[in-house]
Parts: C-alpha cells; structure tokens; sequence
C-alpha cells in the first residue's frame, strides 16, 4: 500500500499509514520538515497503519522524534514501537564519534592556507631540482654503460612518441605552410612582392614554426601520455615495486622517456620542415603560378645557410623540457586517480609554457648573436 | 523453508571457445548468507556479474525476487538494479569524493533529499557499518583498508536493499578486522533479514558466515550446507576444505576447544 504521511498541527497529530520503503524517504523528509518548522506542544504519531519496511525512512523519523523530545515537545507514540528502533537505539548507544562539520574558516586559517600553498609551491619547484639532480646522476651512470640505458626501451619509446606521431605532426607542418603562404600572398601582392612569400614560408617555417608546432603536438601527446603512464604505475605501487627490486626507477623508467623524446623531437621537426616546404611549394605554384623550379630557385636565394639548424638546434631542448615535465608530474601522482588527472594536465599546460618560454629566449639569443 | 530470492537456472558463460560456466544453477533463499567459492579461473567473478545484470549469459536465465534479468531491456535493468547493493573487491568508492559523498551519491540519483535528512542518512548508514562519523569528511585515499571495505559497505546499503553481493569481503583484511566484518554482516543479515550473496576466499569467513555454499568446478556448481560441501568427496573441494590451511585451522580451533 502506498506510503503516506499526514501533519495536522492544530490537533498535533502525525498520520502515517502503507508501506514505507527507502522511495518514500522523500514524503518522509517533507512532513517531518513541516513538523519542525512548526512543532506542536504535544505531538501523537500513529503508528497503528503504517509498516516501516525500509530502515531510511524509519531512521529519519526516529531521528526527529528523537530532536523533539530534546526540544521538550511530548511525543507519544500510538500502536507497536516499530522494530527497527530497537536497533536504532542501539546504533546510538554505540560511540561513533563527532560530525566532523566544516567551520567557515578564520582570517587566522586563511592565512595559514596561503602559506602552506606558499610552501607547496617552493616544495615543487625544489623537487623539480631534485629530480634533475637525481636524472642527471642515473644519466652519467648509463653514460658509462650502454646497457643501463636500456636500448630497447628506448627504441619502444621512439616508436611510440616519434614514428607514431608522423602522420599528425605531417598534416599540422602542411596546414600551417598552407595557412601562412596563403595570409603571405593576399598581403603581399598590393606591393608586387609576391615572390618574397616564398621568403616568408621557408624562414618562417624552418626557423620558427615547424619546431614549434611539432614541439606542441609532442606536448600534447606525449607529454600527457608520460604523466599518465607513471601516474597509474605510481598509484599501483609498481614504481615502489621497482624499486624494491633494486632498480633506479630513474633509470628505468625516467631515462629512456627523456632519451627517446630528445632524440624523437629532432626528427619529426626535420618532417615538419620537409612538409612545410612542400606545402608552401604546392600553395605558391597554385597562387603565383610559381613552377616548382622556381621556387626552389627562390628558396636557395632565401635561406642562409643556418636557418635549417638554427630551427633545429632548439628541437632536442624543448623534447628535454616536455619529457622532464611529463615524467616528473607523473611521478608526483600520490593517492587518488583525481590527482593523476590534475597533474596529467599540469604536465601539458607546463610543457607547452616552457616550450613558449624557451623558444623566446632562443629568439632573443639567436638575434643576439646574429645566428 | 524460506523463499528463493535469487534463482539461477542452467546459466551458460562462454568467451570464445572457453566455457567458465557450463548449466549453472542454484537459489539462494531469503535471509541466508550464500558463499560462492572456486579456484582461481573458476568464473566467480563471471558469476557475479552474471547475477549484477553487467553481463548478459549465453544461456539460462537468473531471476531476482522473482523477475527475470536476463530477459530485461537495459533500462528496466537499470531500475532493478537500485533494489541491490553491491561491493567490489577493492571498494569501488569514487575517489574523487567523500565518504559522505559516496553515501549519498546513490540516494541523490534516486530521488529528491532535503540536505539535512541526506546528513543523517549518512549518518545512520556509517553507524551502521562501525564507521566513526569523522570519516564522513574523509577521501577514500586517507582511510585504512578495513575502512574502505565499511564505506564501500555503507554506500551498498544507502538505498536499503533487499540484497546486498560481496565480492570478497574481507580480502587484504587483517584478522581482527576481518573478524569485525563478518560479525557486521552476520548483524546486519540478523537486524535487517538481508539477503546477502559472498564470493569469498576466505575460509574463516566462509566457516563464520555462510549459510549454504555455491562451489564452482569444471564449469558447474555443487551447493549445499557447509556441512555437506566439507563431506563432499569431490577431489577439488577436498582440496580446497581439508588442505593444509584448512587443517591447520581446524586444528587450532580444536586446541582452543580444549584449552
């Protein structure tokens, strides 16, 4: 029978009668709320036509009963005690402990909170330097030996990170040529300086943009990719476990990341480099009707001899700064799966700002040094 | 004799050319504590998926309170599936939220509380698994094991269901905690007249707990009372009941007997 539940404050009498299931803890709830909204000097419950089956909702009215008698109101029960009050009383006799409730917090404690995410912050940054530290002893150890470089899973990691990422970084290279000697042309035009696009797209891309973008595509992938894998090997304790065995988790698992991507991010920018000329090849000789003779003609004119390396050159630091961060935030994954979604993200959005950063300082020196 | 509440009949699990489950078939009755036993590779955990409705069998039917999963359509699944509390072996708590958070999780989807009947609903389903109320502000990753197996109790019983699956309970637990466990389940079968299901490695747990016992072997299932699951002749079961763990506790039972 269905459950139902009546307050009647001028005769201060609850009704309830049918069947109480967990369902109706919601018609429970409500007409106890109006009970203490307004609480009678006296209150009779009938009893007599109800079954309290579930123990939600029987609970919630023993609890409410048990807040009326503390605020002195004469409850009295009509028909049987139901059953699982018993075993409420029971459950409250057991010492459970305090409800932990949430103060808002003072001037005092606010202060304290920014001082330990102060301290927080200081403790990242010293255990970035501790990390390198500690990347940098198990590196001269595997300089001295080849077989603590683990090879194999260096190469595993190349193909992972390098071979697999071709495609994507391929299309991103031309897009991107296409884009800016499509932009280059239109501008260039009103002044007769067409044949500078050609200028515009090679330097651009081989100084600039073809290890940038492939710097951030890596960033993206496997930047993320590296703090998720130590992450859950942290969470499963299968870093402790490596290191119970007596392996250097830095050299395990740190060093062939960092090795396979400084040696990964050099290549794919020379296929960026390689589609991004193609592309601004394919897109002046359909816009200036250049013949691909010419354009090749105008690209030697246009490049020095360094623009090629001075692209290159920053290639192996920023795969450096996206592998240190990668590995780094995976392995400070500690307790719950939340974390390792929080630091995963802190890994691509830090590498992506250190790649930034790098490269505008690269700039600055480059300019300095007339390179 | 009380009436059967989960009926399983010549359930069939395949995967590929592997058959875990070859014409399964038992009850469980309510109010008893039904132990599922096998060797790992067995298909406990098949089975209990099976009877969750998270794996549709290849054959037979599994029917609770008397309405047959098998031959339901996923949202009505989903609606059945409220009447049942489940634990898994690790807990399962979301460890993206609260103990209290995880309590409620369950009762905010099925219906509409009012903030301060959803606190005391915690905290009557925390007091009912032995849980200090302080744990109700707590993440999953700052409490013990024997905690989370409480908690991951507590969100099982949020909706009160009429049966509650454990899939082993008391794995990873020390004794004493493992001991309390048993005792809390024994005392909630006894106050609330649950139905509760376990698979369970656990001898002690299954000595302690079980009504009746389901053992899986070469595809099929031998139930009965421990009694006559201990008596049975079946090399594995021998195995499993009369081995080297299994006597040396039998053995310390009886010094303590004697002491």
């Amino acid at each position: 029978m269905q459950f139902t539940a009546q307050y009647d404050r001028v005769a201060g009498r609850l009704e309830l009668s049918g069947e109480a299931r967990m369902e109706d803890a919601p018609a429970m709830a409500r007409v106890l709320g109006e009970l203490r909204g307004s609480p009678p000097a006296e209150l009779q419950i009938d009893l007599a036509r109800v079954e309290l089956r579930d123990i939600g909702p029987a609970w919630l009215l023993y609890d409410a009963i048990a807040d009326l008698r503390a605020a002195g109101v004469r409850v009295g029960l009509d028909g049987a005690v139901p059953e699982h009050f018993a075993y409420f009383d029971a459950l409250r006799a057991r010492e459970a402990g305090s409800w932990a409730r949430a103060a808002a917090p003072s001037v005092m404690e606010r202060l304290a909170e920014f001082g330990r995410s102060l301290e927080e912050r200081g403790r990242s940054w010293y255990e970035a330097l501790v990390y390198g530290g500690r990347l940098i002893a198990s590196a001269s150890i595997a300089w001295h030996s080849v077989k603590r470089l683990r090879l194999p899973s260096v190469v595993r990691h190349m193909h992972e990170t390098g071979v697999q990422a071709i495609p994507i970084v391929a299309v991103i290279a031309l897009l991107i040529s296409v884009i800016s000697a499509y932009i280059g042309a239109q501008q260039l035009r009103p002044f007769g300086a067409e044949i500078f696009t050609v200028d515009l797209v090679a330097i651009g891309v081989l100084r600039e943009l073809g290890v940038l973008l492939t710097a951030i595509m890596v960033a993206g992938r496997t930047g993320s990719a590296y703090a998720a894998e130590l992450g859950v090997m942290k969470l499963n304790d299968e870093v402790d476990a490596l290191e119970s065995m007596g392996m250097d988790p830095y050299e395990v698992l740190v060093l062939p990341r960092v090795v396979a991507l400084v040696l990964v991010l050099p290549l794919l920018t020379v296929v960026a480099d390689a589609m991004g000329l193609a592309g601004g090849a394919l897109l002046t000789s359909y816009l200036l009707d250049l013949p691909w003779s010419q354009f090749v003609m105008r690209l030697d004119a246009a490049i020095a001899p360094t623009t090629f390396w001075a692209g290159l050159v920053k290639a192996p630091v920023f795969g450096l700064l996206i592998a240190l961060t990668g590995t780094l935030r995976g392995l400070q994954v500690r307790e719950s799966s939340r974390e390792l979604g929080r630091l995963t993200t802190v890994a691509v959005v830090q590498s992506i700002f250190l790649v930034i950063f790098a490269d505008a300082l690269f700039a600055i020196f480059f300019l300095e040094i007339d390179f | 004799m009380a009436a059967p509440v989960i009926v399983v009949r010549e359930v069939v699990n395949r995967f590929g050319a592997q058959v875990v489950h070859d014409g399964v078939s038992f009850e469980a009755r309510s109010g008893e504590i039904f132990g599922i036993v096998g060797g790992s590779g067995s298909g406990k955990s098949v089975l209990l998926k099976t009877l969750l409705g998270l794996r549709r069998p290849d054959a037979g039917t599994v029917e609770l309170e008397g309405r047959d999963i098998t031959a339901m359509d996923d949202r009505e699944l989903r609606g059945i599936k409220r009447r049942y509390g489940v634990t898994f072996q690790h807990g399962a708590l979301f460890t993206s939220l609260t103990v209290a958070e995880n309590v409620t999780l369950p009762v905010t989807e099925a219906m509409d509380l009012d903030e301060r009947s959803l606190e005391r609903l915690v905290e009557l389903r925390l007091r009912m698994v032995g849980l200090p109320l302080e744990a109700a502000a707590k993440y999953p990753a700052q409490l013990s094991g024997g905690m989370v197996k409480r908690a991951a109790l507590a969100r099982a019983l949020a909706l009160d269901p009429a049966i509650l699956f454990l899939d082993e309970p008391t794995a990873g637990l020390d004794p004493i905690a493992a001991t309390a466990f048993d005792e809390l389940v024994l005392y909630l079968r006894d106050t609330l007249r649950l139905t509760i299901v376990m698979v369970t490695h656990d001898l002690d747990t299954l000595m302690r707990t079980c009504d009746r016992v389901a053992v899986l072997v070469d595809g099929k299932v031998i139930v009965d009372t421990l009694e006559g699951i201990v008596a049975n002749d079946h090399p594995w079961i021998r195995h499993y009941f009369h081995g080297a763990r299994a006597r040396s506790m039998a053995a310390g039972r009886e010094d303590s007997g004697g002491a």
